[in-house]
């Protein structure tokens, strides 16, 4: 944890320098904002990675004579297969078409994104299908 | 759902650690997938066939270009070309290609996952990118024909006084759904990165192509947001009655250029980065030797990326209101890392049992012709020489440069990688023969547009005058694209004589990375087990225990008692 840590601030940290340098050279507040959120995409995951590595012991990953077998155990839980992704693609290409073709578009368009969300959520609870 | 286990080291696991997959079949399973390679290979297909639609708009392009005064489209369907060409080759066909593509089929097995971090979200990717793809080409099928304000969509041309109609709205649509893939793949690249690699693979161990990818999703989820507010800004302005990129009434249209290039620029290394990656695989697996400065790549990558948020304005100068010494001083510095990158590609051949397969051969063409379009680069980095050349062939040829060598680093990667997809090896015969088509078909169909551009022909325009030397130089810049066209034939037929004929085995080239450690093609979840990592290239530690790859900087005889224990 501690290197994906120092990378993210690390990125962070350049952003930072790189916004200030600009900001105050050219005055141009366009390009100045967007590098400060650069750099607050480097410091949240980046401070919230720290903040766990120094909470937790390295993890197998973290290890370099960490065994494959000292890291044996579930590792997570995957799904085999899933509709709702697919309802949800064809939910959101509606609601793009509705700013194309008109807004009645919206409404099978929002009902599958709807329909996905409920379905997506609940199959997580469930466990699914393999 | 399943539970996925971390195969233990060497047991074949006929009990646990992987499950035979029962699961729906041909439609429906394409459809119901969240297996990454499934997701990865479909991903690979669409944007395969988009780079033979954007090449087909390309020939038509340059078949009207080969007089001056040729009528083989209209002005108007000319304007809708090169937008749909420029459109389908960036948004469409490079970046799905690296970072959906092979990229979604091989980080996860490089660094001994059994999937992607989100096996759904990466499924939605897919459908928002084959959505937003069709959606964006259904532009044609409109009474008003497809967006044609170029792909860059400059305010206030794209506003709806003087690009009105569908086909634009629809570039819009396609691009917000194709943008939200792009993100969510972003976070899934990373998420993986982060948290799913097998025991023993630290941060410092992971091959290159999966450091990039890494990089590639971070700058990803730091670029793609801003094109999408963006675009929504867009959409606005064009149907809501906003201002917010037209002078009337109190907007900036300058702040189109910046919001477009803050993510335009990042994107060309989001679309580079992935092929940088793949050759750094292929080139050290060819000469038969670990890659030359493994830290000094990672370092060049991040400084690439990091370097890269800080250049947009380089594609504004001519303005007049951005900052020139900041802009320039900054994108002449993004040689420093690159050149790093081509001396180490170099250093790992220099003195090596070079290989000469076509995916070594494409990996060499990516490095040549990428050196030539980054040195223009630098030349265009220049405010005083862009003032000259901005808008003219010069940046074509550059770009054309850069993008024609990741099309090269793509197909390097495809005859390296095909075979762990499908199981079965190309045949070499055919690729080499497609290699000298395309390497040589992309120079000659730059290179004269580099003398057009000095020359001073302008980009973007369907006639221009009778001169004799742009004539010329315009037939040759044909010549070269058929070959190019050809070469992509060459490759089609290549896919179907070879279908299923050659057998790969697990490691047909004695790589050195996780994924040639499981079987061709890879089980449901990757794995039935899984090598010791002790460095960079378990597959080949374990394949040749007796030249085990040392921790890096050390070397044998110089005082390392224990090569078998590698510290970082
Ligand atoms: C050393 C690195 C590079 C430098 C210094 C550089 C510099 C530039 C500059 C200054 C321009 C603007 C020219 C003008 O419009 O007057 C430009 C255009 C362009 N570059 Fe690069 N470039 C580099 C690498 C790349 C890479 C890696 C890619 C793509 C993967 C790329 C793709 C493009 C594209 C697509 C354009 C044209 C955009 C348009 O349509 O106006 N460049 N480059
Ligand atoms: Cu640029």
């Amino acid at each position: 944890m501690k290197a994906e840590a120092k990378l993210m601030l690390g990125l962070g940290l350049f952003f930072g320098l790189m916004c200030a340098v600009y900001w105050n050279w050219s005055l141009e507040n366009a390009g100045g904002v967007m590098m400060f959120a650069g750099m607050l995409l480097g410091f949240l995951p980046g401070g919230y990675f720290y903040w766990w590595s120094r909470r937790m012991k390295a993890r197998p990953e973290d290890d370099p004579y960490a065994t494959q077998a000292g890291g044996a155990g579930v590792i997570g839980s995957f799904p085999g297969t899933s509709i709702w992704p697919f309802t949800m693609g064809m939910g959101a290409f509606l609601v793009v078409l509705a700013l194309v073709f008109g807004i009645w578009f919206l409404i099978p368009g929002l009902g599958l994104v709807g329909w996905a969300v409920l379905g997506g959520t609940s199959e997580g609870r469930r466990g699914g299908k393999v | 759902m399943t539970d996925v286990l971390n195969p233990p080291v060497t047991t074949p696991s006929d009990d646990h650690g992987h499950e035979e997959h029962h699961g729906p079949t041909g439609i429906l399973k394409w459809i119901t997938t969240t297996d990454h390679k499934v997701i990865g290979l479909s991903y690979t297909v669409t944007s395969v066939l988009m780079l033979v639609i954007g090449g087909l708009f390309a020939e038509i392009i340059r078949f009207q270009l080969a007089t001056p005064n040729a009528n083989l489209v209209s002005l108007a369907q000319y304007n809708e070309l090169f937008t749909m060409h420029g459109s389908v080759m960036i948004y469409l066909f490079a970046g799905p290609f690296a970072f959906g593509g092979l990229a979604n089929i091989i980080v996860p097995i490089q660094i001994g996952a059994p999937d992607m971090a989100f096996p759904r979200l990466n499924a939605l990717s897919y459908w928002l990118y084959l959505t937003g793809a069709i959606t964006m080409l259904a532009g044609f099928f409109t009474a008003g024909g497809a967006a044609n304000f170029g792909w860059v969509a400059y305010a206030p041309l794209s506003n709806s006084i003087n690009t009105p109609g569908a086909g634009a709205d629809l570039w819009i649509g396609g691009l917000l759904l194709t943008g939200f893939s792009a993100i969510f793949t972003g976070v899934n690249l990373t998420a993986t990165i982060f948290y799913l690699r097998a025991p023993g693979m630290t941060m410092f161990r992971m091959p290159i192509f999966t450091w990039n990818m890494l990089v590639t999703g971070i700058l990803i989820l730091l670029a793609f947001p801003v094109l999408t507010a963006g675009l929504v800004m867009l959409y606005c302005d064009r149907h809501f009655g906003t201002h917010i990129y037209s002078v009337t009434g109190g907007g900036v249209p300058v702040l189109w250029q910046h919001i477009f290039w803050f993510w335009g620029h990042p994107e060309v290394y989001i679309l580079a980065l992935p092929f940088f990656g793949m050759v750094t695989e292929i080139i050290p697996v060819f000469s038969r030797k670990p890659v030359f400065g493994y830290k000094g790549m990672i370092f060049a990558t991040l400084s690439i990326a990091a370097l890269s948020l800080g250049v947009w304005a380089h594609h504004m100068f001519t303005t007049g209101v951005v900052l020139l010494p900041f802009f320039s001083i900054m994108s002449l510095l993004i040689a420093v890392p690159t050149g790093i990158k081509i001396f180490n590609w170099i250093g790992t051949m220099w003195r090596g049992q070079i290989w000469f397969s076509t995916a070594m051969l494409m990996a060499i063409g990516f490095v040549v012709t990428f050196l030539i379009g980054g040195l223009t680069g630098i030349y265009l980095a220049s405010p005083p020489l862009d003032f000259f050349t901005h808008d003219t062939y010069f940046v074509v040829a550059h770009f054309h440069s850069v993008v024609m060598a990741l099309v090269l680093g793509g197909m390097a990667g495809l005859y390296y990688w095909g075979p762990k997809i499908t199981g079965y090896l190309l045949n070499e015969r055919y690729g080499k023969i497609q290699f000298w088509f395309l390497f040589i078909g992309t120079q000659v169909f730059t290179f004269p547009q580099y003398l057009l551009g000095l020359r001073g022909m302008p980009r973007r325009v369907a006639i221009y005058a009778h001169d004799p030397q742009w004539k010329l130089l315009n037939d040759w810049s044909t010549i070269g694209a058929i070959l190019i066209g050809v070469s992509t034939l060459i490759f089609v037929v290549n896919v179907a004589v070879s279908w299923k004929k050659y057998p790969a085995g697990d490691n047909p080239w004695d790589a050195h990375t996780l994924e040639w450690f499981t079987t061709s093609p890879p089980p449901h979840h990757n794995f039935y087990r899984l090598p010791q990592i002790r460095s960079e290239r378990p597959t080949w530690d374990y394949n040749h225990p007796e030249h085990r790859s040392l921790g890096h900087g050390k070397h044998p005889g110089l005082g390392d008692p224990h090569p078998e224990v590698v510290e970082d």
